[in-house]
């Protein structure tokens, strides 16, 4: 087998069992918690279901059955992918994620380029340059400081209470994205831009730098053509981070910006002891989270030729 | 005066008029560069560096001027003045400063950028980290063509596998798609003088382009800028070894703590020597022929800041010399020095490094120790004899074979069939290309892993082979001093902690001991608290050898110990290994690509090529009569002072790679 696809087989193992692990920490998690899911799946505590209704609720989820053999029923679904039915909604997990998947994904991925297009922005027009370095500093640290709810809040005062330019809540359009893209994108490029910033100034000082001015390459050509390379390394490196903000992030957005999305899906199966749901966001966001460090791995590889010798 | 004002009877294209004499205000007879009274001023955290002071430097098209000096003495510093690029805040004056009739005190940034690369080309002092590392080597060497605008993008490939193929890169359409890393020194040093030149440009600066390669590589890059300048470009060679700039060198200017002490035709200068400081570089550099000398090591003192520079370390020193410094005068036809008493070089006094030689060396017999590799019909070499070496063996390595798997797979060989003696109190230079399994030996030997076959035995015991259980009673007696051992310590040790570690617990002397041995290398104790960070280079290496001797071993490893230091540096830590070895009576195991060191430090050398011995033998034997081809060819290849420019052919690479 060639070393690459040798490294990809080994990187779906561990993606596998990184699922397992998300999916039994969920299942764990659910199991921990008070409530009696019949109860739920009856409409809750309201409802006043009798115990005869319970009692066939239980037999027909399975919920009567001990523990250990819930959890390998359970296992035995997620192999076929199969995540059962919503507690709440009564239609299938699948379904109820894919409806609200593209709302989540639109915000995730814009406010994603939005936030790494500010930072590279930011870092190449300030790196080696004192004053201008001075002022981009101190606006990162506001943003990496503040929470996002906070800079959202703070946003649909200014733009939309007051100027009217962006709509106050709702789903509707591209217009509606661009608050809850700028502030899913500001938590993300404080950080970023410091450490693109640092890792261009650091390439701007090695000898092949010198080098390339000395071929009579413009400032522009050698921030652009060799140092963001190098920056690019550090960068990539921390996008797992980055990921990781953007998918909290999420949530606390759609819950400012009154959005649907998978954001607010995870957060009222959580409240309402949803276990179908909340596992297969779970999962969801598992996987999510693997497929892309596996592909910044790649990335890496791409960027850094030294790289693609060692640790295949 | 800055950089960055503009010049007002120039056009917006800012082409610099090119032949002799094409400016208004014309050179005198055909200068490409002129520069008098140049000045730099760095500003850095602890002050403003008076990096260059009052340089004056000229150079025709077609020459080549050679600027030599010690590390820090201002060598790169003024050719990157050249260039607009001495750096963020630097102060630049000088009373004329033109290149091709253009005053470079008036260019805008825009004319600077026009200039560089199409005009000037520059090779950047260490090769290793001047190539981009994430780019090929095709784009970074296409790259002033591209900046230029000197070529479509369609002959780009083409033009880039020229270039390289013109500086004897071999597959250069293969080569173009990789990456630096994948290239040897060599190799790199050429991807980038191929860059420099690769828009033909009137001048070519080129800053240290040999150090750190071995001398065979060394003299195919000094033949490809020769080849250069016999095409009509100006050549500004930069070096602080004389040895590697005096076959190129029409002119040489002596640089010292920023001020060009010396300057005049390359033979003149080196037949005699005017200044104090260029006997002393002289005198510095190793030799491969004549007699053995003791060479003086140079006294090491900071240069002095009021009257002349090298008052501190000049043997000719007296009050004015302290108190006024020597303004430049002319000394014979196209001579200039800086000095109260030029062309009056004595030899200094001796110094406390240098003992006499010792006259009864043990020399071997012609026939006993001397032993070539005889060449067996079916062209493989059969193992040499080792020759009986006289006194108690050591070490003796005796038949070791060491392969490694190559990245492809296939498996090389790095060592192959080797066996010597290492005699007690003696030093035995292993010399040889670099690849040629120099180090893999001393690995081998100091048992960082074992041979695949052969033995290697300590004071006639076992010593490869055994458990490390049972090896590490008698681990201190071998020591290894490579060529940065403190870069592996933790930066914020002290000098005191990296010696204080090496001594054994049982005689723990403390600080006493440290000083000693710190005195024992000539440091002063003031070190004792400093990193590593804040020492030079000579001192780091003193402080790695008086490491080495803590726990007073019986052989010392040395891998190219000195190959990272200038020469007058090398030369006292030379002396500083010849006197130890005398004094502590260590035998040392010497490592080096430099055939003039080895010659000077050893007492035997074993000439390595692909991992076999082709000759073993007397220093003095092998140099004056090699026996392999080899050997002969190696020797050829050694860049001397006494041929002076044009007097010896270039090697081809051919001449080295034939049988042994
Ligand atoms: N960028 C810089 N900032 C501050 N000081 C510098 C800078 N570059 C060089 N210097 C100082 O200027 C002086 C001359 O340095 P330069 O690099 O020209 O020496 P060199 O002769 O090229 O030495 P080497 O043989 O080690 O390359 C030294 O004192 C050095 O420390
Ligand atoms: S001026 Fe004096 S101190 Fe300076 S080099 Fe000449 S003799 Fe030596
Ligand atoms: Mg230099």
């Amino acid at each position: 087998m060639p070393p690459l696809a040798r490294w990809l087989a080994r990187r779906l193992t561990l993606t596998l069992f990184v699922l397992w692990g998300a999916a039994t920490l969920a299942f764990a998690a659910m199991r921990l918690v008070p409530g009696d899911p019949a109860r739920i799946i009856a409409g809750g505590v309201q409802a006043n279901a009798t115990p005869e209704v319970l009692e066939a609720i239980r037999t027909q989820y399975g919920l009567a059955e001990p523990v250990p053999v819930q959890y390998v029923i359970f296992l035995g679904r997620l192999v076929r992918a199969d995540l059962g039915d919503s507690y709440q909604l009564g239609r299938a997990v699948s379904g109820v994620i894919l409806e609200q998947l593209g709302a989540t994904v639109a915000l995730a991925a814009g406010a994603a380029v939005l936030g790494f297009t500010l930072a590279l922005t930011l870092a190449l027009l300030t790196a080696g340059r004192p004053r201008a370095r001075a002022l981009s500093r101190a606006l990162e640290f506001c943003a990496l400081s503040t929470p996002g709810f906070w800079i959202g809040i703070l946003l649909l005062t200014a733009f939309s209470f007051r100027l009217h330019w962006f709509p106050v809540l709702g789903n509707d359009g591209v217009r509606a994205l661009v608050l809850p893209w700028i502030t899913l994108a500001l938590s993300i490029a404080g950080v970023l831009a410091q450490v693109t910033r640092e890792g261009l100034e650091r390439a701007l000082e090695q000898p092949f730098a010198l080098t390339a001015r000395s071929r009579g390459a413009t400032e522009n050509r050698i921030r652009l053509r060799h140092a963001l390379r190098h920056a690019a390394l550090p960068v990539l490196t921390l996008s797992g981070w980055a990921l990781g903000e953007l998918l909290a992030g999420v949530v606390v957005v759609e819950t400012v910006f009154a959005r649907q999305g998978l954001g607010q899906v995870i957060v009222s199966a959580v409240n309402g002891r949803d276990f179908p749901v909340v596992t297969g966001v779970v999962v969801l966001a598992a996987l999510t989270f693997s497929l892309i460090n596996t592909g910044l791995d790649l990335l890496y590889r791409a960027v850094d030729p030294r790289m693609r010798q060692v640790a295949l | 005066m800055t950089a960055a004002r503009a010049e007002p009877d120039t056009g917006p294209g800012g082409e610099p008029h090119t032949g002799p004499g094409g400016g208004p205000g014309a050179e005198p007879a055909g200068h490409l560069v002129t520069v008098e009274g140049l000045s730099v001023d760095l500003p850095t955290r602890q002050g403003v560096v008076h990096a260059v002071r009052d340089v004056s430097l000229s150079l025709r098209a077609g020459e080549c001027l050679a600027v030599v000096g010690e590390s820090g003495s201002g060598k790169s510093v003024t050719a990157r003045a050249l260039l607009g690029l001495a750096g963020d805040g630097a102060d630049v004056r000088a009373r004329t400063l033109t290149f091709a009739g253009r005053d470079l005190r008036r260019l805008t940034p825009r004319q600077w950028r026009l200039l560089r690369g199409r005009h000037i080309g520059y090779v950047l002092q260490d090769a290793l980290t001047s190539l981009d590392p994430l780019r090929r080597v095709g784009d970074e060497v296409a790259e002033p063509l591209e900046v230029h605008g000197l070529a479509s993008r369609d002959d780009l490939d083409e033009l880039v596998a020229g270039l390289l193929a013109e500086v004897g890169v071999p597959d250069p359409g293969e080569r173009l798609m990789q990456y630096p890393h994948e290239l040897s020194g060599g190799l790199r040093q050429r991807a980038l003088i191929a860059s420099a030149i690769a828009a033909r440009p009137s001048l070519l600066i080129a800053d240290e382009p040999t150090t750190a390669l071995d001398v065979t590589v060394q003299a195919q890059v000094l033949a490809l800028l020769e080849a250069r300048r016999e095409a009509g470009t100006a050549v500004l060679l930069i070096s602080h070894d004389l040895a590697v700039v005096a076959r190129l060198a029409d002119h040489i200017a002596i640089l010292y703590a920023g001020t060009v002490v010396e300057r005049g035709p390359a033979a003149d200068l080196l037949a005699a020597p005017a200044h104090p400081y260029t006997a002393e570089l002289l005198a510095a550099v190793p030799t491969v022929d004549g007699p053995r000398r003791e060479v003086p090591a140079p006294r090491s003192a900071p240069p002095a800041e009021t009257g002349c520079p090298y008052a501190p370390r000049c043997p000719l020193a007296d009050d004015r010399c302290a108190a006024q410094a020597p303004p430049p005068v002319a000394h014979g036809p196209g001579r200039e020095v800086r000095c109260w008493h030029p062309g009056t070089v004595r030899p200094g006094p001796p110094d406390p490094d240098v003992p006499p030689l010792p006259l009864d060396r043990p020399a071997a017999p012609a026939g006993g120790a001397h032993a070539v590799r005889p060449a067996s019909p079916n062209g493989r070499a059969a193992a040499p004899a080792a020759g009986p070496a006289p006194g108690r063996a050591v070490v003796t390595v005796r038949g070791i074979t060491k392969r490694f798997r190559s990245p492809g797979g296939s498996w090389r060989t790095a060592v192959d069939d080797v066996s010597f003696d290492l005699v007690a109190g003696e030093a035995l230079g292993i010399v040889g290309e670099s690849g040629s399994g120099k180090s893999t030996i001393a690995r081998i030997v100091l048992t960082e892993f074992d041979a695949d076959a052969g033995s290697v035995l300590l004071d006639g015991q076992a010593w490869s082979g055994l458990r490390e259980r049972d090896r590490r009673a008698r681990r201190s007696r071998i020591q290894l001093v490579d060529q940065d051992p403190l870069s592996s310590f933790d930066p914020r040790f002290t000098v005191e902690d990296v010696v204080a570690e090496a001594l054994p617990r049982a005689r723990h002397g403390g600080r006493d001991r440290v000083v000693a041995l710190l005195g024992q290398v000539g440091l002063q104790p003031g070190l004792l608290r400093r990193r590593p960070g804040q020492l030079s280079g000579g001192q780091r290496q003193r402080v790695a050898i008086a490491r080495a001797l803590a726990p007073a071993p019986d052989v010392i490893v040395c891998d190219e110990p000195v190959s990272a230091l200038d020469v007058t540096v090398q030369a006292q830590i030379l002396a500083l290994l010849t006197r130890l070895r005398r004094d502590a009576g260590v035998s040392l195991l010497f490592i080096s690509h430099d055939l003039g060191v080895i010659r000077q430090v050893c007492d035997r050398v074993a000439v390595m090529k692909d991992g076999a011995i082709v000759e073993i033998g007397d220093v003095d034997t092998v140099f004056r009569s090699p026996r392999a081809v080899y050997t002969t060819a190696l020797l050829a290849a050694v860049p001397r002072i006494d041929a002076g420019p044009h007097a010896r052919k270039p090697v081809s690479a051919t001449d080295l790679k034939g049988p042994p």
